[in-house]
């Protein structure tokens, strides 16, 4: 390549970025080139600032402002102490937060259970859930991973760990989608939406 | 390249990976072709139609289009989605060891597959169905050795070819085979293996499914079936399998 060293440097950056290939990343780095400083160095504070200024909560696992003790749903004295809803990624929380009918406090597992990939429960944050669920107060936790095979394998691993504790383990609910088609339905879904059925009022 | 543009197979979710945006990237293990990898585009959004049908550990015939790189999944509904099997953290695993095994033991595109996807299937719904999944997995890991082309020899010594008499003998992961005590003194690299669990191992080996879940091995015998089983898998892979480790944290 002919291209002078701090191009390239910057070429070869973006390309390990997930879904940047070769051409995309050259033709990134050649519009910071042409584009005003100040694009270019918004970017590159925006960059650092990401890894020094965010922190995962201690208590939650959620990602938060550094400097924080706590992150602010676990501060909040608004939020139900009681219940936990355990989600997979940070991504998930935003996604429930943006419902806004959910009222108590989060874990992030950050991951989940895949036997074939060999992603066991050491790899997750199940160990600090068992403990907070441990100190007592909590009555309800909700396990809100993903439907799938490997959301589901985590619940299941869960509720066998949590059982000792005598909370209440609950799972999201599971049926067809806002929008869906019946005819298209797998079996799975419909079989829960058909035995999770509620009456009219 | 005279192949239809489009074809219909029937096959076995092994595993899905994310790809780009909302599409993902599944290894099946079809009925004429092997282990074949796909893309199914949208799969990841709330609305898709084929997301449900293309979970790991399901039966699916599907429409596949020829793409320009992967083939690109058109159509897919579900034959047999093994609904006990999900519900059981234990089951769970012994099926994603299943599949493990004959991803990890078997190429793209062999073809040729149709026995060993009979037994991929048998052996799901012999997990999904019977209370306790062990046996089904202990006899499907002798018949897949078998189809491989590594059976081991457990009749006859595998080294001078006298037939092996009652007694503990030693195991040869090189040689694939029982070695017995007179061939193997001293010998690197050997195991050993005891009356009981090689009783075992035959009576697999050469039994009908229907005989084989007559044997009630108890908890010692079947955890050194257990160990032998899972050191020559790892010895002709040449690589630790994921799932036993997955298995061990699970069932305490």
């Amino acid at each position: 390549m002919l291209l002078p060293q701090p191009l390239q440097n910057l070429v070869l950056a973006f390309e390990r970025l997930p879904g940047i290939g070769p051409k995309s990343a050259s033709r990134l780095a050649f519009f910071l080139l042409r584009a005003p400083e100040d694009v270019s160095r918004q970017l590159a504070d925006a960059l650092i600032a990401l890894k020094q200024n965010t922190a995962f909560c201690p208590e939650c696992f959620n990602i938060m402002q550094a400097g924080r003790e706590r992150c602010e749903i676990c501060e909040s004295r608004a939020r139900d102490e009681r219940v936990i809803c355990v989600v997979e990624e940070p991504l998930d929380v935003l996604a429930l937060e943006r419902v806004g009918a959910y009222k108590g406090k989060y874990h992030v597992l950050h991951g989940v259970l895949s036997p074939i990939e060999g992603i066991g429960p050491d790899d997750l944050k199940i160990k600090p859930l068992l403990e907070r669920v441990a100190r007592g107060g909590v009555t309800e936790v909700i396990l809100a991973t993903n439907p799938s095979m490997e959301g589901d394998a985590t619940a299941l691993y869960l509720r066998q760990q949590l059982l000792p504790f005598g909370v209440q383990v609950t799972r999201l609910a599971r049926g067809l989608p806002v929008g869906g088609d019946l005819e298209y339905a797998d079996q799975n879904t419909l079989l829960r939406a058909l035995s999770g059925r509620q009456e009219m009022t | 390249m005279n192949q239809p543009r489009s074809f219909r197979t029937e096959a076995v979710v092994i595993r899905h990976a994310d790809w780009g945006e909302a599409d993902r990237i599944l290894t099946l293990f079809t009925r004429e072709q092997g282990k074949l990898r796909v893309l199914a585009k949208g799969a990841r959004k709330v609305l898709s139609r084929k997301a449900g049908h293309l979970e790991p550990f399901t039966r699916v015939t599907l429409q596949l289009a020829r793409g320009r790189d992967l083939p690109i999944v058109t159509q897919v509904e579900t034959l047999d989605a093994y609904l006990p099997l999900r519900d059981d953290l234990l089951k769970v695993g012994y099926a994603a060891y299943v599949l493990e095994l004959i991803d990890r033991l078997t190429y793209d595109e062999e073809g040729n597959t149709f026995s060993l996807f009979r037994l991929l299937t048998e052996t799901l719904e012999r997990i999904a169905s019977e209370a306790d999944g062990w046996l089904a997995v202990r006899y499907y890991e002798m018949r897949l050795l078998d189809f491989l082309g590594f059976r081991p020899k457990l009749f006859e010594c595998a080294n001078c070819g006298r037939p092996v008499e009652p007694r503990d003998q030693y195991f040869s992961p090189g040689v694939g085979g029982v070695i017995c005590p007179q061939c193997g003194m001293g010998l690197p690299g050997l195991w050993n293996v005891d009356v009981e669990t090689l009783k075992y191992l035959r009576h697999f080996q050469r039994s009908s499914y229907a005989e084989a879940v007559r044997a009630r091995p108890n908890a010692e015998a079947r955890k050194k079936i257990e160990a032998l089983m899972q050191a020559y898998f790892t010895y002709l892979l040449e690589r630790e399998l994921n799932t036993p480790g997955f298995l061990k944290r699970v069932r305490t």
